[in-house]
């Protein structure tokens, strides 16, 4: 019932078209994450589906009803802004009540489900404070609550966690990921923060100009991205990409530096040019002289790893060591790259080899 | 704190402004006020003295009661002005909330096309107003002066409104259609109590020109039943003789209504609501 179906939705602000034919399922009970850098249409796909934008061409339904001519409210939806919007002159019970107030629902059950939304989001205590008495975390939780009180279809959330300090925001995100797990009702988040996509999502959907790149769940993202733009969004430090062209075993990066491709070879791909993308966590410390020479730049420990900067055929690459490293900068360090984790791009589409 | 602030010598200095000014913008009323309660004579001799037991008197106040109809003009003006702005402030703030909330073909024009009437004054077509009151049969009600009042408040009304409700957040009103509130409520359940500083603010700046009004009475509704208090107060004042006593009573009588208002309005002025709507 809670099932979200996009296709080919296309959006048009005048003669510029913002969205280039969307097609998306998200399942039922499916928390679907839509990340993106800013102005990639997410947040104008997310205000389509909530009915806050009219929709140029194609179709959204939601369970199985097709929602494109619907107003908001009536498409049993909720959605939790980034700027919490709660209505400044009610009360905290007010704000989650107000919804089923004006759909006619009767006092005492309208208070059971005020109570018990606040029981989940550890709100009781606050129920008659008004929102600018609470803290930015406790608004983003009466937000939260006035979208659980209607025990929608589909959560719809835009950056909710935009404007929470660093600390809160990882808090908050486990709390939202429970809900989710208590609640289980079909949710679609924005966020521009891939480390918020990584660790909440079970799928995640890539969006770039208009356009989805990927969808897919975080680690199949993470390990087999399908072009360029994924690989480089996707994980933190970003991956190290190197251009150059293929040959049988190896790949020549553009400097002329040599690296061994591995059982896996040049995949069929031969003399073209390629992109050459490499995690920072898969590269090895090499015997003294083996492997390949890299000065170093910086290096920056964080006590569970080290993360080191150096230069790989003149481009500025990181690795990260679970090793202590005992080098200084400007000394040269040998590392060894692990060929059975390399992802090849072609250096013209951006495609996955 | 700056530093600026605490300094004893600029907070003194600050004061003594702040106080010359108000004795200055108030000396005109206290003039009026004590002369009010002094006989013919001493207002003439000694005009600023306060009301001592030989000066004493209540004359003006007893001639302002027994002369015309003096509460019936304090009604006409009290309905003309509250009804004006109730009207501005309505009507304005729909308008501004259209040209602010929806986007449509001429938007821009329209909020232009509003803003001119903040430049012309509305008494260079008194004639043609005179003439339109006639031919509808307005003339000698209070709704031609309400009427007056509403188009010449509207621009700037609009112009002011439009551009705070521009600042209440899209989100907040985004919310409220998700709940289920139709645009309607969402105007006068969420926006209308997010801008109410501004509408004080357009309600003073409208009030006190309306009450003080001598022009429109005069000519569109000079009868003895729709007279409004400033209109009413010229019967004291004659072109050989003028009853000053009266006039100052009827003056001091009519500064009351306005500061009532003035006092309700100014409360919504300071109080700030918006806090904790949004980041």
């Amino acid at each position: 019932m809670g099932a979200v179906t996009i296709s080919d939705v296309r959006k048009s602000f005048g003669t510029i078209e913002v969205l280039h034919g969307i097609s998306v399922d998200i399942a039922e009970g499916e928390f679907a994450v839509l990340v993106g850098p800013s102005g990639c249409g997410k947040s104008t796909l997310l205000r389509m589906i909530a009915g806050l934008e009219d929709i140029s061409s194609g179709e959204i339904s939601i369970g199985d009803r097709v929602v494109n001519q619907l107003a908001p409210k009536d498409r049993d939806i909720a959605m939790v802004f980034q700027s919490y919007a709660l209505y400044p002159h009610m009360t905290v019970a007010e704000n989650m009540g107000f919804s089923l107030k004006l759909a006619g629902v009767p006092k005492p059950e309208r208070r059971k489900r005020v109570e018990e939304a606040a029981a989940i989001l550890g709100l009781t205590d606050y129920l008659d404070r008004q929102p600018r008495q609470l803290s930015g975390g406790q608004r983003q939780r009466v937000a939260m609550g006035r979208a659980i009180v209607r025990k929608p279809a589909v959560f719809l959330f835009d950056e909710p966690l935009s404007n929470l300090d660093a600390k809160l925001r990882v808090q908050m995100r486990s709390e939202i990921k429970q809900n989710h797990q208590r609640l289980k009702t079909t949710t679609v988040y924005v966020t521009h923060d891939q480390i918020e996509a990584m660790t909440m999502a079970d799928r995640i959907v890539v969006m770039n100009a208009g356009r989805i790149e990927q969808i897919g769940s975080p680690l199949e993202l993470y390990d087999t991205p399908a072009n360029l733009f994924v690989a480089g969004f996707i994980g933190s430090p970003a991956m190290n990409l190197l251009t150059g062209v293929l040959e049988a075993d190896a790949f020549v990066a553009d400097g002329g530096t040599r690296i061994a491709l591995g059982s896996a070879g040049a995949r069929g791909a031969a003399g073209r040019k390629a992109v050459l993308g490499i995690r920072s966590e898969h590269f090895a410390l090499a015997p003294e002289g083996g492997g390949l020479q890299a000065r170093i730049l910086t290096i920056e420990p964080t006590g569970s790893e080290t993360q080191v900067v150096l230069t790989l055929a003149g481009r500025d690459i990181v690795a990260g060591f679970r090793e202590r490293i005992a080098a200084r900068p400007g000394d040269l360090l040998s590392i060894q790259p692990q060929a059975e984790s390399f992802h090849l791009f072609d250096a013209e589409t951006g495609a996955r080899l | 704190m700056n530093k600026a602030r605490r300094n004893p010598l600029n907070i003194a200095a600050a004061h003594a402004i702040l106080l010359t000014y108000t004795a200055i913008a108030l000396f005109p009323v206290f003039v009026i006020l004590i002369n009010s309660f002094k006989t013919r004579k001493a207002i003439f001799r000694e005009p600023l003295t306060l009301p001592n037991e030989e000066s004493f008197s209540l004359i003006g106040y007893q001639t302002v009661m027994q002369q015309g109809d003096f509460f019936l003009y304090f009604q006409n003006s009290m309905i003309v002005t509250v009804t004006s702005l109730f009207f501005i402030l309505l009507f304005g703030a729909m308008a501004a909330f259209a040209l602010s909330e929806y986007r449509f073909r001429g938007n821009t024009l329209m909020g232009l096309y509003l803003a001119l009437g903040i430049m012309i004054p509305i008494r260079i077509g008194t004639v043609a107003i005179l003439e339109m009151m006639v031919a509808s049969g307005l003339v000698n009600t209070l709704w031609a002066l309400i009427l007056v009042y509403t188009a010449s408040g509207l621009p700037l009304a609009v112009f002011i409104l439009s551009e705070f409700m521009r600042q209440v957040s899209d989100d907040l009103k985004n919310a409220g259609r998700i709940d289920g509130l139709s645009e309607y409520t969402i105007f006068f359940r969420l926006v209308v109590p997010l801008v109410r500083p501004a509408m004080a603010t357009v309600a003073v700046f409208n009030m006190i020109p309306i009450w003080n009004d001598l022009w429109f009475p005069l000519i569109l509704a000079s009868s003895e039943a729709t007279k409004t208090l400033t209109l009413g107060s010229q019967v004291f004042i004659g072109q050989f003789v003028t009853d000053w006593n009266a006039v100052l009573s009827a003056l001091s009588m009519a500064i009351l209504p306005v500061m009532v208002l003035y006092v309700i309005f100014s409360r919504q002025l300071i109080r700030g609501i918006t806090s904790g709507a949004v980041k």
